[in-house]
């Protein structure tokens, strides 16, 4: 486990902070320094969007190694508000609850868990958006 | 149609758990076993397709080591990594020397090889996933099976295909294994085979998915000039292309179509000069069915939906329009990774010397393979062809 | 203890994890069928949670509420027994996901079970005093109950976070005044490297719970000049459901005035999110110019008292982040073998 590696990917994995292109507009998630879309170099951080709708998902029942603890874990392919895609872990759901279209919000999660003694690795995981009635009296 | 290399040689050795076997020895095997096969003609340079023998054997500069090992003193070793499509890149870089070195003496020698199982499954599943881009994939814990999960689920929610339908290819491929030698699967299976597996990432179920296997697979090749004389049964190499696609799948601006694939197998088909009705076979690459059928609509065989047709329709069997992976494919013979494009290439030069026995495809001329790593991050075509087509 | 410059709070938020285990499931485990349960069922946090992942909810939910930029906010606080580093804090982490600026001074606080309430007072000394424009302070904890003992049945995840700032219109509520009391009073404890706490049974309630509860919110009463009656609503740390109505009795404040924010019957006991998780429940209901009280309660041993008037901005900010009881109505039921799991208690 490489601490070093894990600090620089804070922005995109805490704060799903991806690059917008200043000519084309086009947004990346991870972060990109050339537009693949224009071939321009003039990139700027932005943070996404942390709700976005479920396109697709699997449920992983034969894990890597370092995710084994975990399992069997529902993995889904994000569409973001801003129209980046992501693959994220989907939690606090039974996939039977779990449908394309569904509306997801991202939260902090631990990631991994090097050893008893090692760093813990947080990042980016969705789960459904939590949703709530007004009572009487109340704005909502 | 002028060909850009002449293989004279192919060996491999079963696919399967070889617990008494390293590396060297499975390597060493199938060089051997294609050294004869060509004559044992002099070797000028080795090159080694592999994805990942530091991380699962403990071992790294492995052309330098198989050269040493098979005695082939001071030659030129070169060793490819592109995870599972390090063995036809292999093949690739070999082509490239062989038309740039033209009227050197000496043979070329591709191995590609893969020891698996010096680790377990989950250490595999977890190596496999570092050939995609990290940063997107790594911490949700997708595996390449839950990748190409994904993959299925949109085919069949998009072109209203079912997974029964999808899975036709595993069944073929297992199918055409049980009359393979050196397949790691020889036994046929049926739909409710793969059905009543268990669940590897849904809806992927463990008999659509390929294996976890070691094995070598080796070819000799050179130059196209004086090919007759050196062998009796040459094959063309007609043409041999390369491209890439986004590694990162959530950026592909259509998930379904496996860009890659359809720019090399564009290019290899043109550079050959022949169109897909005179493929004879073709050797694709299926970590699951579903890469398997969007690999025959990227190479145009089929509209893209339309690809599960050709196997419901018998197409894609011995005896049908487009037979495919006549040994087995990924599924039936196996995927030890670096090692796949050359088993691939070596069953199709099996093929087009009428020597793939109970398999034999009638009248085979002109044949396609396709290794890609991954979900198709990048792809290499091969496009291969009896000597005698040419005249 | 009254802040020189008056301060309030700019938004709050909370979180309680999905999982929960009936208190019943936890009796059967351990033959305990048919013998009276402290509460009903209480929140498990779920594999990949831990206290500084619960901090994170609570306070992305404050500062929605707040709706100030991030990069004002001068210090984060986090007060809790179960901090995922001995050495290492966690406010690093919940300020970097919410993209909080690095001019900041964070801490993890630890105090038993009032560690989240004296990050209240450091964040009010620091807004009062002008060393801070906004000061986060989080009450959170993954709390360790020993199997088959007694607290197993209570320890339960969640947290709260509270923005502090000047006192303006932007502020949901305002400090009337604080104060703790403090004693070397050892009924619960927890020595270092051992996973579980440990306790000296019902030495936790008169001369420690009750002692300090009592004496804190008397202290405040007698310092602001109220009584009771003043208070429209009151919060007391929630070990059980039993403590906070019997000092809510001992004080004289009528039983309806706590029911908003006992959660502890439906959730457990959050530890140093216990009380904080209570505040937020009942900011959830409250009306302009409601008087609440809160009391915390820490093992070891201590009280803070605080009294908060409700202001004008609830009603505009309450609705901008879920309430309390939509996390509570989010609940999945876990049997104990998944709690087990969750929780780390199983032997690999």
């Amino acid at each position: 486990m490489s601490v070093p590696k894990f600090w620089r990917e804070i922005p995109h994995k805490y704060r799903l902070v991806g690059s917008r292109c200043r000519s084309c507009g086009a947004i990346y998630h991870p972060r990109r320094p050339i537009c693949p879309r224009c071939g321009s170099r003039d990139m700027e951080d932005v943070k996404l969007s942390h709700r976005g709708r479920l396109l697709a998902f699997t449920v992983i029942r034969r894990a890597p190694s370092d995710m084994a603890d975990l399992r069997p874990y529902v993995v889904g392919l994000i569409e973001l508000e801003d129209g980046v895609k992501v693959l994220s872990q989907v939690v606090d759901c039974d996939p039977a609850e779990l449908k394309p279209g569904l509306e997801l919000e991202a939260t902090l999660r631990r990631i991994r868990v090097h050893g008893p003694a090692g760093v813990i690795e947080y990042g980016y995981k969705f789960r459904p958006v939590i949703k709530w009635e007004a009572e009487a009296g109340e704005g909502q | 149609m002028k060909p850009i290399a002449a293989i004279l040689g192919v060996g491999c050795t079963k696919v399967g758990e070889h617990w008494e076997r390293s590396l060297l020895d499975l390597a060493i095997e199938a060089c051997e076993k294609a050294l004869e096969d060509a004559g044992n003609p002099p070797v000028r340079a080795l090159y080694v397709g592999n994805a990942a023998s530091e991380l699962m054997n403990e071992q790294g500069n492995i052309s330098a080591l198989l050269a040493d090992a098979l005695a082939l003193d001071g030659v030129k070793a070169v060793e490819v990594r592109a995870g599972d499509a390090s063995g036809s890149l292999a093949i690739h870089q070999a082509c490239l020397d062989a038309s740039f070195s033209r009227g050197q003496e000496g043979a070329i020698l591709v191995c590609g090889v893969e020891k698996m199982t010096d680790v377990m499954a989950p250490e595999v599943a977890r190596i496999q996933m570092l050939f995609e881009d990290s940063r997107s994939t790594f911490h949700s814990g997708v595996t390449i099976y839950g990748l190409c999960a994904l993959l299925t689920s949109l085919y069949m929610s998009t072109y209203g295909v079912s997974y029964e339908d999808i899975v036709l290819l595993a069944v073929n491929d297992h199918k055409n294994a049980a009359n393979n030698p050196y397949a790691q699967y020889p036994f046929p299976i049926t739909v409710e085979t793969v059905l009543s597996s268990p669940l590897v990432a849904d809806p992927i179920r463990l008999f659509d998915t390929a294996g976890i296997g070691d094995g070598a697979a080796a070819i000799v090749l050179k130059g196209p000039e004086g090919a007759r004389s050196s062998s009796d049964t040459p094959v063309a190499v007609l043409a041999s292309e390369v491209a890439t696609d986004k590694v990162n799948i959530c950026e592909r601006e259509d998930l379904l179509a496996l860009r890659s694939l359809r720019l090399a197998a564009g290019k290899a088909l043109g550079r050959a000069g022949v169109g897909l009705d005179r493929l004879s076979f073709i050797e694709l690459h299926n970590t699951t069915s579903v890469i398997g059928i969007l690999s025959l609509e990227a190479l145009g065989l089929a509209e893209p939906g339309k690809g599960v047709d050709l196997l419901k329709e018998g197409a894609v069997a011995i005896g049908g329009r487009w037979p495919v992976n006549t040994m087995g494919g990924l599924k039936g013979r196996g995927h030890p990774w670096g090692a796949t494009g050359v088993y691939q290439v070596v069953e199709a030069v099996w093929q087009l010397r009428g020597e793939a026995g109970k398999n034999q495809v009638d009248g085979a001329e002109i044949g396609l393979t396709s290794n890609m790593c991954g979900l198709g991050s990048i792809s290499c075509v091969h496009v291969l062809a009896r000597w005698e087509v040419m005249a | 203890m009254k802040p020189i410059r008056p301060v309030g709070i700019v938004g709050y938020g909370g979180y309680v994890p999905a999982y929960r285990i009936k208190a019943s499931e936890i009796g059967r485990m351990w033959g305990n069928d048919g013998c009276a349960l402290p509460i009903i069922e209480k929140a498990v946090a779920g594999p990949d949670e831990d206290m500084t992942t619960i901090a994170y909810e609570a306070a992305r939910y404050a500062l929605q509420r707040a709706g100030i930029d991030p990069h004002e906010i001068g210090a984060v606080f986090i007060g809790s027994e179960s901090k995922p580093y001995a050495v290492k804090p966690s406010g690093t982490i919940v300020a970097e996901a919410l993209g909080i600026g690095s001019q900041l001074l964070a801490a993890d606080y630890e105090f038993a079970c009032k560690a989240g309430t004296e990050a209240f007072q450091t964040c009010i000394g620091l807004v009062s005093s002008g060393m801070a424009k906004y000061a986060m302070a989080i009450g959170a904890d993954t709390a360790q109950g020993k199997p088959a003992d007694e607290l197993e049945y209570t320890a339960a995840s969640g947290g709260a976070a509270f923005v502090f700032g000047l006192k303006s219109d932007e502020t949901v509520a305002y400090v009337e005044g604080s104060c703790s009391y403090t004693t070397d009073t050892a009924d619960f404890w927890r020595r270092a490297g051992q996973p579980y706490p440990a306790h000296f049974g019902r030495f936790t309630g008169k001369p420690a719970y009750f002692r300090h509860v009592i004496t804190a919110a008397r202290m405040l009463m007698e310092e602001l000049g109220l009584g009771p009656e003043d208070f429209d609503w009151a919060v007391f740390h929630q070990p059980n459901a039993k403590f906070p109505i019997k000092a809510a009795k001992m004080l004289g404040i009528p039983t309806e005035k706590l029911e908003p924010g006992l959660l502890v019957r439906y959730i457990g006991n959050t530890y140093s999110g216990s009380s904080p998780l209570g505040l937020a429940a009942t900011l959830d209901v409250a009306r302009p110019g409601d008087r609440i009280l809160m009391v915390s309660y820490g093992s070891g041993a201590g009280s803070d008292a605080f009294s908060f008037i409700v202001q004008d901005a609830i009603e505009e900010k309450r609705p901008l982040a879920p309430p309390i009881r939509a996390f509570i109505a989010r609940k999945k039921y876990v049997d104990y073998a998944s709690y087990a799991r969750f929780r780390g208690k199983l032997l690999r």
